[in-house]
């Protein structure tokens, strides 16, 4: 069965780096400016399915970035002030994501990574699952059935 | 990637710190993207000036002490604050401080004073087919659809760091075959008395958002020529719902002459057909309370053109707002500088109208009662400011807003939307 385990597809790597978390999967795209509060990770974003939710130490899985330019400002403070998710998962490129990652590595040494998946991958997520992101885009599962060694499954 | 002798010469660090700094960022985003060369721009519109915390400060902080400078015009994006009238901001004392010193290093780096997110209204705005990076979504969304000019969905950060190395990656609108609208928008029922009023514009630009994702959409059935104004907050609703860059209106937008055209010739990928109901629906999402109690009147969103005072003093002339309102609107210094030359200034002053400039209503700590019901007639107000403040929102038409106000509770004209 496909999105068990080890992703069959190339994952593509927008911003590179290994993490673990807890799956937040969001049933709409999030703009992080005027949706998540920096400060704690809530998402705010009143239209927002996930409304109330928090991002924080989480690997979220949306559809794509959406609305404002500024959500990169925000994601690089939500970055800084620790609050921010521990990977982004996603189905489009999203420059806007990278780059408030991107620039997080430039001042703090500190990026998420973000990940394009596969439709068959990404829609296999549930939320309250634990993965691990890894460099090169890898999604381990550590519950569930898995195809991959179960002892590669923490991530940075 | 393909870089040029001056690019290399940038990541050396010959061109200084904060050069480096603002070419890694373009190179890392570049290669993120899967992209293998660059292009020159000829403007840059900025939008990392926004205070959202101390990593703002940090950031613009390394480019200043870096040397940073920029190569091209840039105009800057909104501040947090109304840097013209201080005494409207209500916010921690510390925080405007710090949002006042970030303003002031983008200014030292040599960008214009500008402080609008609607740098079209600006003299000098691009030309058709200029390559430009623009950040800040309705800004973007105008750029490309009614300017034709050509910009990416820039954001934060890569702003500036185009803006001092002139630099950008060779993709997404800046390329033509990515500008040919892929979903196509019919309108079904839509009546021409409907889409006779501006508050059509931004609700069915919620729902052309909303399904278009970050594709390029067109739409057909409109009436041809749309003015500036509605066009505008058809792209500002859609950049809002949606992550669209740039949208096709058949008959107004200069790259949709016809629909074959805005579709480079090929099929839709899709076909979504929009029913008055739809942007009735839209219309309600935006508000999040019903009931008459009203506290604020909030426009310019993004930043109020001359064509849109002028249809607020015609309404407010002779008139004077409620006494337990508050009315807002949003503006750029230069447009308010085209009022008080008007003598419009004066008139909306002493009616009971602030005039905001350089910030927004919803970024900034202005509004003296967010416990209330605000109106607006901005589809991106709506959708941002229960988040962003805290209030409660009605979204309505100018005119009702406007009548609203004067009359101190919430008047709304259902009659266009009768038998829906």
């Amino acid at each position: 069965m496909r999105g068990c385990g080890q992703v069959s597809e190339q994952p593509v790597v927008l911003v590179a780096g290994s993490a673990s978390g807890e799956v937040l999967c969001l049933d709409e795209s999030l703009s992080f400016w005027g949706g998540v509060d920096p400060r704690t990770g809530e998402i705010v974003d009143h239209h927002h399915p996930q409304h109330g939710c928090t991002v924080s130490g989480r690997v979220i899985a949306m559809p794509s970035g959406r609305g404002s330019s500024s959500s990169s400002s925000v994601l690089l403070e939500a970055i800084r002030s620790g609050s921010a998710p521990e990977a982004i998962l996603v189905l489009e490129p999203d420059e806007i994501l990278s780059l408030g990652s991107i620039v997080a590595g430039e001042l703090y040494g500190r990026s998420l990574p973000v990940v394009v998946l596969d439709e068959a991958t990404y829609s296999s997520l549930v939320t309250g699952e634990t993965v691990a992101v890894g460099e090169d885009g890898s999604l381990h599962r550590q519950s569930g059935s898995v195809d991959d060694d179960p002892d590669n499954t923490t991530g940075g | 990637m393909d870089l040029s002798v001056e690019d290399r010469q940038r990541l050396a660090g010959d061109a200084g710190p904060a050069a480096q700094l603002a070419m890694r960022i373009v190179v890392r985003l570049a290669e993120s993207m899967g992209v293998d060369h660059l292009l020159d721009i000829t403007g840059a519109h900025v939008d990392s000036c926004l205070y959202h915390g101390q990593s703002g400060l940090d950031f613009a902080g390394r480019l200043v002490e870096g040397g940073a400078s920029v190569a091209v015009p840039t105009t800057l994006n909104v501040s947090s604050l109304d840097l013209l009238h201080p005494e409207l901001y209500r916010g921690d004392e510390a925080e405007g401080e710090a949002a006042r010193r970030m303003a002031g290093m983008y200014e030292e780096m040599g960008c214009q004073p500008t402080w609008t997110c609607a740098p079209y209204h600006l003299e000098n705005r691009p030309s058709f087919g200029e390559q430009v990076a623009w950040a800040e979504s309705n800004a973007i969304v105008f750029a490309n659809s009614v300017l034709g000019a050509r910009t990416a969905r820039y954001g934060d950060l890569i702003d500036i760091s185009a803006a001092i190395t002139g630099r950008v990656p060779a993709a997404g609108l800046h390329l033509d075959d990515n500008r040919r609208a892929t979903v196509l928008f019919r309108l079904l029922d839509v009546s021409p008395d409907l889409l006779d009023l501006d508050q059509v514009y931004p609700l069915l630009g919620t729902v052309v958002g909303a399904a278009s994702g970050s594709r390029v959409p067109v739409i057909e059935g409109l009436p041809t020529a749309l003015s500036e104004v509605r066009l505008r907050a058809l792209g500002a609703g859609a950049a809002t719902a949606g992550s669209i860059g740039m949208f096709h209106a058949v008959g107004s937008t200069p790259e949709a002459p016809t629909l074959e055209s805005a579709m480079g010739g090929r099929d839709p990928h899709e076909v979504v057909e929009v029913r008055t109901s739809d942007l009735r629906a839209s219309r309600d999402q935006l508000c999040t309370v019903s009931g008459s109690a009203l506290s604020s009147v909030c426009l310019g969103t993004p930043h109020y053109s001359i064509d849109e005072f002028q249809v607020v003093v015609a309404l407010l002339t002779g008139r004077r707002v409620h006494p337990d309102v508050d009315f807002y609107v949003s503006t750029g210094r230069s447009v308010l500088a085209e009022l008080e030359l008007r003598g419009w200034a004066d008139l909306l002053r002493s009616a009971g109208v602030a005039l905001v400039v350089d910030t927004c209503t919803y970024v900034s700590a202005i509004l003296a009662d967010t416990t209330g019901t605000a109106m607006t007639d901005s589809a991106k107000w709506a959708w941002y400011a229960p988040g962003n403040l805290g209030v409660d929102v009605v979204f309505a038409g100018t005119s009702e807003c406007v009548e609203s106000a004067v009359a101190g509770k919430v008047l709304l004209d259902e009659r266009v939307w009768s038998g829906v």
